[in-house]
């Protein structure tokens, strides 16, 4: 097995709306790869397909050889893009839930980041800013042992400070068997962590490079490359 | 060491530069460990992968080796990184040079505006 993901002439449409038209995409073990591209251009869908949220119009996604189902949950640690946590829980009892809930779910891990950024863990999820919210999410995220990350915008409500966090995080945790998606349109702060980047627009992969393939042939960073692409 | 990166230009060779400099600089010295690649990336912010390559690239060149199990390590001999740091001297001076003919200017008058700005720093370091 040499890839983790693999999406072919992936399409979702709703009703009328052709959400992704025909994506083929392969991640291999070790990278960390940035799916990039303005609202409405199908980041989430992808991402919603890959954890089996939603099933294929037409063609496959393949999690390690598996389609979404109960054995791709094991190896897929997955961040929504909003908050999936019950709100009355304490990030302590969440813990818990979770070493139930995953196998590969390391409590001592979570618990040190959650004490190194200071969230409170003995009040109620509903009581916490929405950045400590957001904390507790990609920390328990990051802290399975997974084959496949998959974070759906984990930066947008963070301060920069921890942004940075987000980043070592990631490279805290680098594992080179495992890889790493992340969806976002805040380019500039995530760019150095990235093997790859995809930008997606109106559901279509409209270029899959390695960043610094992008900044080779164009001089330019991976934001402002961005920016030439999808200029309005 | 400054880890300053420009996010515009690939990130392997800006890393190599840096490491190059350093040792030129005498920060490392001949035989010495280097910092590994998990701590590298997460001082600069830059992917794990980025940071093996570019020491891969230096062991390539001479002027870094590695250690099994152990990490990176500079070369008993750092003439490589110090030829790096000099061919990178050059570049910079001919892309200097050619700005400056870009700016309508001889030989002779780029030489005075260095030696004029290297006064004028001096005088605001002193």
């Amino acid at each position: 097995m040499n890839e983790i993901l693999k999406c072919t002439g992936l399409t979702k449409r709703y009703s009328n709306v052709l959400a992704l038209d025909k994506i083929d995409l392969t991640i291999a073990p070790g990278k960390i790869v940035g799916i990039l591209g303005p609202n409405g251009s199908g980041k989430t869908t992808l991402i919603k397909l890959i954890n089996g949220l939603l099933t294929p119009t037409e063609g496959s996604v393949l999690i390690a050889g598996n389609a979404p189902g109960t054995e791709t949950k094991k190896l897929v640690s997955y961040l929504p893009d909003n908050s999936f946590l019950p709100s009355w829980m304490t990030a302590e009892q969440i813990i818990e839930l979770f070493c139930d809930f995953y196998e590969d779910f390391r409590p001592e891990l979570a618990n040190e980041m959650l004490n190194r950024l200071g969230v409170p863990k003995e009040m109620k999820l509903k009581n916490l800013s929405k950045g400590n919210k957001e904390k507790v999410c990609l920390i328990l995220v990051m802290s399975r042992n997974a084959l496949l990350y998959v974070l759906d915008e984990p930066i947008a409500a963070v301060d920069p400070a921890t942004r940075d966090y987000v980043i070592s995080t990631i490279i805290n945790n680098y594992n080179p068997n495992a890889s790493v998606l992340i969806s976002t349109h805040i380019i500039a702060d995530i760019e150095p962590v990235l093997d790859e980047a995809v930008f997606i627009n109106r559901g279509q992969i409209v270029l899959h490079q390695t960043v610094d393939e992008i900044r080779e042939e164009t001089g330019m960073s991976v934001d402002a490359r961005f920016r030439e692409v999808f200029k309005w | 060491m400054d880890w300053t990166l420009d996010k515009s230009r690939p990130m392997c060779p800006q890393i190599c530069e840096i490491i190059c400099l350093a040792i030129a600089n005498g920060e490392f010295s001949a035989g010495d460990k280097l910092l590994s690649v998990r701590e590298l990336a997460l001082k600069t912010g830059v992917n794990p992968n980025t940071i093996q390559k570019s020491f891969e690239e230096l062991e390539r060149r001479g002027v870094v080796h590695s250690v099994r199990c152990s990490g990176w390590f500079v070369n008993e001999s750092i003439d490589a990184a110090k030829a790096e740091v000099d061919s990178l001297r050059n570049k910079k001076t001919e892309e200097y040079l050619a700005e400056m003919e870009q700016l309508g200017c001889t030989g002779e008058e780029i030489i005075e505006y260095l030696m004029k700005a290297k006064e004028v720093k001096n005088e605001r370091d002193s």
